[in-house]
């Protein structure tokens, strides 16, 4: 295991070596990553760790997607899925276009629960859905869009809370262990790689949703982010983040209005 | 700042009300309390520690700042970190023992933010969670107490903790109680 002190090491290691900056990371979450990461692989200190970095740079992709959380399930919370068709579809409903950012997009689970409700309010035609990652391993997993079925009676109970007017089997082609989302779901959502650290404004999304990814960052780069989505949204565009987060201590928290205060969805005002 | 950090399942909830009962009025050290609770449960269990409690009890904030006079729960469906500068992170990360929030991943986070100055505490609890992160605190110097399995009514929590580990602190609710009072002067 590492402690908190070797953690700059690390970082300034990571930069150098393969140009991702964690430095915006926070500590405690990023610790915890690392040594999750080290458990795995069987290292027991920071010699095992810096060697591994430094001279299999194959490994490196595991690194990333261990760091990089990427646990989520279809329609978690669905309270703020409820709230997101009584709040946000129907103002969004009046566009001829709507651009969706689904940020830090994990497996697809919820860019696919997201897809479910815009089609059943037959919205999903004229949507488009941008759906980003870090991590080009949870792209690829998202892209196939297989998951597990062992879970699969709670996400169906939760899509019915979420307000699902269908049955969530609709959506998925199942055999005994795993299921797939159906390729219809899948024609409007584009998945590409974006690093909210570094990179900038790609398109103008009516709608963004980025849940628990800011609890991973340290409060200057969450406001960075948040700065970020400000910039990516037309006035009048939603925000929603994670139950959690919110813009209450960021820069542009007089920027928006409070939409529903619980499920953390604001829209832009000026 | 030295902090408590208590970990608690299944039969746990009386405890704590007893245990902030029996807080001495005049002790403001923080307390953290890791409790396994329902998924998207709409559960007041800080308006119900409140009526117990001189404390402020509220629901620990991701990026929120530990203060004296606070005791903090760790929200349903989160794991609970401490940042070295002893602010709270949250996480959503894979579940620990079957369980978000998990006693072990608090525990272990809380031992490496604070080292000596961190008091761990293991109530009763039907699963091993929370074992490997005392017996982390205990190695990081920090003080570790837990429930005597005698008395826990359920005692597998307890009884792992001690099992991995053997010179945890291990008493009844009452001996609980004064061993915070004395560590909180």
């Amino acid at each position: 295991m590492i402690e908190f002190n070797d953690i700059d090491e690390i970082v300034f290691l990571i930069k150098k070596q393969y140009g991702y900056d964690f430095e915006g990371y926070s500590r405690a979450s990023f610790l915890r990553r690392i040594n999750r990461y080290m458990q795995l692989s069987g290292m027991v200190n920071i010699v095992n760790l810096k060697n591994d970095l430094i001279n299999y740079p194959e490994n490196f992709n595991t690194f990333i997607n261990e760091i990089v959380v990427n646990v989520s399930e279809f329609f978690r919370d669905p309270d703020f899925f409820s709230s997101l068709l009584t709040n946000v579809f129907p103002y969004l409903e009046s566009y001829p276009k709507i651009n969706v950012w689904s940020a830090g997009c994990s497996f697809g689970e919820e860019t696919y629960s997201l897809a479910i409700l815009l089609k059943e309010l037959n919205l999903l035609n004229k949507s488009r859905i941008y759906a980003t990652d870090i991590s080009t391993n949870a792209l690829d997993r998202s892209k196939k869009g297989i998951y597990s079925i062992k879970d699969f009676k709670e996400y169906s109970n939760n899509y019915f809370s979420s307000g699902g007017k269908e049955s969530l089997n609709k959506y998925f082609v199942s055999d005994g262990e795993k299921t797939i989302i159906n390729s219809e779901l899948k024609k409007d959502i584009l998945f590409s790689r974006h690093n909210l650290v570094t990179d900038g404004v790609f398109k103008e999304c009516q709608l963004i949703l980025c849940r628990n990814v800011l609890i991973y960052f340290n409060e200057e780069l969450q406001n960075k982010v948040l700065e970020l989505f400000y910039d990516s949204l037309p006035v009048h565009g939603f925000l929603a983040l994670g139950n959690k987060e919110s813009l209450r201590f960021s820069s542009i928290n007089d920027k928006f209005k409070i939409i529903d205060s619980k499920q953390k969805i604001y829209q832009k005002i000026k | 700042m030295r902090i408590i950090i208590i970990g608690g399942s299944a039969g746990a909830f009386n405890l704590i009300l007893s245990i902030l009962k029996g807080l001495d009025k005049e002790i403001d050290i923080p307390i953290v309390l890791v409790l396994h609770r329902l998924k998207n449960a709409k559960t007041i269990l800080e308006d119900y520690l409140q009526l117990e409690s001189h404390y402020k009890v509220k629901e620990a904030e991701d990026k929120e700042l530990v203060k004296a006079g606070h005791i903090y729960t760790a929200a349903s469906n989160y794991h609970l970190l401490l940042n070295e500068n002893l602010s709270f992170s949250l996480d959503v990360s894979e579940e620990v023992n079957y369980s978000r929030p998990s006693i072990d991943v608090s525990f272990e986070s809380f031992s490496f933010a604070l080292n000596e100055k961190c008091c761990g505490i293991l109530l009763s609890g039907a699963n091993q969670d929370g074992a490997i992160g005392l017996k982390m605190i205990a190695e990081n110097g920090g003080k570790t107490i837990v429930q005597d399995p005698n008395e826990a009514e359920f005692s597998s929590m307890p009884l792992s903790a001690i099992k991995i580990y053997n010179n945890h602190i291990v008493c009844t609710l009452s001996k609980i109680i004064k061993n915070i009072n004395n560590y909180a002067k």
